[in-house]
């Protein structure tokens, strides 16, 4: 029996094991909502196409299957570029399907047209506009083989009106054939023997973990070498959680804002291990200055991440899983408990720099500290819980003072570094997982940029919690424009606000605000007690600063402390 | 450093616009490219003539590689490859100069295809330096248009790049 190409892309879908829809209708895609009608395939109304595209990725970090997105042409598939270009930069897959105008007005500026794919080419890992039905079946196969395979990303898949209507026989293909697309998985064995001997000449080594660790489900490795050979272990943004936070190895979060001890230690090894990582300027600083004694191997799926910025000594290139693994394996038949031994002064020098140094804020007494409220939510949320930031101050302090204990906890615009994505992704990973603990720790700015969305997680209940430091700022720019502006807060200050207890009771949510500190450890209870949605706002001093701070430009050794 | 580079690529929509779009969004130069069909016509080959250091001719051919489309990057810096390009040049040709410019044009193996009272239209095929010579030669005469396809290159032997 012939299928329509609607029929052919929901099928294809339930092949793939999609679960979950994010979407929001339109002239070019109706035929497919007629289809999902009765159609056997979750699908959740957004109220703004870019939150659907930041939930999808939210589904994707949290369960580490790709998320799917529908939406229709001109400015619903316009709508989606913010998210489709957050996915990018931190490598999540995602395939987004947008509705376009019928085959033969395109070109014509065709009511609601876009050319989607040529605005997406620079922020997907591909895309696709089909041309015909008989083609629609491979290319969603091959869409979601490309996001999720290799170093992953999103795809965009773009198919005129005309497509969808038109029929044919329906086959899903078993495996994709591209000849131009081959990924390396395995890294070479010479390249790991190498990198063992390194590693056994090492007297201060640092394991530089980042996200592509979590997206290769390598966690369980990393640990593990990390363990096994003493390594001093510190992460990007990216990483967080692919390492235990209370681990006496873990060194927290490196870069811009990591702590003392991590980029000391990183200033100062004589070898620098990069997984997954891949030396941006939010981690590096001043790229002369950084790790300028180490000797580096670097493990990365991608070949174009290794020697982009730094020039490599062991280059490994393959899926961090199985090269961690490797290494792990030929390690251990060479005498372990030596080396240990001899990485004891480093690890006590690190140690030491943890005492000196620690990560630390100034308690006020009559105003919240924004890091109190992080450090309490840690304490009271346990350890499945899953935490998305927005952008700014608040998504910093959440990196420093929440406790990441497992892989997928953490949510955030890493590369990209986009306000509005926090609570759209904590409602994607809620509706993944309905039954854990899922907030969004955000900024009075950035949830102002997506809060349309409480009336979706009404809709279909998703009790995501939103904790909104509030500081009556851009914070993170008006911190800027203290030190390196000279106080002139220019249009940074967020004057005039919602009430936010009463904009969650405007949804039918319900909110809570704590102005003093003794109120805050009983309004997060209240929050992660409530059922549904719930707004949390505390507000927080004004002028607080993120801190260690590295001046842009500078080496990550010449922080600004408290 | 200046590369010549060969891309293999899947013969798809906007494989061309893939290419150009990594160069311009990346920073990277492009001197000349030149694109055309191959023996399969389910593929084309790209012939780019660009320019960086070591590192950034490195980060360009794995960023080529890793487009979708793209089936294989060969870099004729690191192989014996023969390379040519083709021109059309149009020169004033007066009383006084006609002769000097057939002369020329024999000199350079070069043919004339177009003639007309105050012009001859001259097609020159070789390498690049042969290319800039007679453009030297013939610039004194006036030349009124140019026209250049952009190298081609090929790696010599019987060994293929397919
Ligand atoms: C979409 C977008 N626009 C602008 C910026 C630039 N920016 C980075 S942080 C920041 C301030 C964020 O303010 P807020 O959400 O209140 O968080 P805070 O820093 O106060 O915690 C801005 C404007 C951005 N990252 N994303």
């Amino acid at each position: 029996m012939k299928k329509t190409g609607a029929q052919i892309l929901l099928e294809s879908l339930r092949l793939e094991g999609a679960d979950i829809i994010f979407g929001y209708p339109g002239g070019a895609v109706l035929d497919v909502y007629d289809e999902l009608f009765n159609f056997p395939i979750k699908h959740i109304l957004v109220r703004h196409e870019q939150a659907a595209v930041h939930a999808a990725d939210g589904y994707a970090r949290a369960t580490g299957r790709p998320g799917v997105c529908l939406v229709t042409s001109g400015p619903g598939a316009t709508n989606t570029v913010t998210g489709i270009a957050t996915a990018y930069m931190d490598s999540i897959p995602i395939v987004v399907f947008s509705g376009q105008v019928p085959s033969a007005l395109i070109g014509n500026d065709a009511f609601q047209e876009a050319d989607i794919v040529g605005i997406t080419r620079p922020c997907t890992k591909h895309n696709y506009l089909v041309k015909d039905v008989a083609d629609l079946a491979r290319i969603i196969k091959e869409a979601f083989y490309l996001a999720t395979t290799g170093r992953p990303g999103p795809v965009l898949v773009d198919i005129p009106k005309d497509v969808l209507r038109a029929a044919t026989t329906f086959h899903y293909p078993d495996e994709v054939k591209m000849r131009s697309y081959n990924p390396t998985y395995k890294g070479h064995p010479g390249q790991i023997v190498k990198a063992v001997k390194l590693i056994l000449k090492s007297r201060q080594p640092v394991a530089y973990v980042g996200g592509g660790t979590i997206l290769s489900e390598a966690a369980l490795e990393l640990t593990e070498f990390s363990r096994l050979l003493t390594i001093p272990t510190t992460t990007t943004l990216m990483g967080l959680g692919a390492f235990p936070e209370d681990d006496p190895l873990s060194m927290g979060m490196l870069g811009m804002h990591g702590t003392y001890r991590a980029n000391m230690a990183v200033t100062e090894c004589d070898l620098l291990i990069a997984i997954g990582a891949r030396f941006d300027d939010r981690v590096t600083g001043n790229l002369e200055k950084f790790a300028p004694n180490a000797k580096i191997i670097h493990i990365d799926i991608d070949p174009t991440s290794i020697s982009k910025n730094v020039k490599v000594d062991v280059p490994i290139v393959g899926d961090v899983k199985d090269v961690l693994g490797n290494i792990i394996k030929t390690i251990v038949e060479e005498d372990i408990e030596a080396y240990k031994k001899s990485l004891q002064p480093w690890n006590k020098q690190i140690h030491e720099w943890k005492a000196t140094y620690p990560l630390a804020y100034k308690k006020k007494k009559n105003i919240i500290n924004p890091q109190y409220v992080v450090e309490k939510i840690s304490e009271l949320a346990g350890e499945d819980a899953i935490i998305s930031t927005e952008v700014g101050q608040n998504q910093m302090w959440t990196a420093q003072y929440y406790k990441f204990m497992k892989p997928r906890t953490f949510l955030t615009s890493g590369g990209l570094g986009t306000m509005g994505y926090g609570f759209p992704a904590a409602m994607g990973a809620q509706a993944a997982f309905p039954d854990r603990l899922v907030i969004d720790i955000a900024g009075d700015g950035s949830i102002q940029m997506n809060i349309q969305e409480l009336a979706t997680v009404m809709q279909y209940r998703l009790p995501v919690k939103i904790a909104i430091l509030n500081n009556h700022f851009l914070g993170m720019v008006r911190q800027w424009q203290e030190l390196f502006y000279d106080k002139k807060y220019s249009y940074t200050c967020m004057q005039v606000q919602p009430d936010y207890v009463k904009l969650a009771e405007a949804y039918g949510a319900k909110g809570f605000r704590a102005t003093k500190v003794e109120e805050v450890e009983a309004v997060i209870k209240k929050g992660f007690a409530t059922d549904g949605p719930v707004i949390m706002e505390f507000v927080v001093a004004k002028e607080e600063d993120v801190y260690p701070m590295v001046p842009a430009g500078a080496p990550i050794s010449e922080m600004l402390l408290v | 450093m200046r590369h010549t580079i060969s891309v293999l690529v899947e013969n798809e929509f906007g494989v061309l616009s893939r290419v150009s779009g990594l160069f311009s969004g990346r920073g990277f130069n492009i001197e000349s490219l030149c694109v055309a069909e191959t023996i399969d016509p389910e593929t084309s080959r790209m012939t780019i003539v660009t320019s960086g250091n070591e590192q950034i001719v490195e980060q360009i051919k794995k960023q080529l590689h890793k487009l979708i489309n793209v089936i294989k990057v060969i870099d004729h810096q690191e192989i014996d490859s023969l390379e040519r390009e083709l021109a059309l040049i149009k020169v004033t040709a007066e009383a006084e100069t006609r002769a000097e410019i057939l002369r020329i044009v024999d000199i350079f193996r070069a043919r004339v295809v177009d003639v007309t009272q105050k012009s001859y239209t001259v097609e020159i095929t070789g390498d690049e330096n042969k290319v800039a010579a007679i453009i030297e030669m013939l610039r004194p005469m006036g030349i009124k248009e140019l026209v250049r396809t952009g190298k081609v290159a090929m790696g010599r032997g019987s060994k293929t790049a397919k």
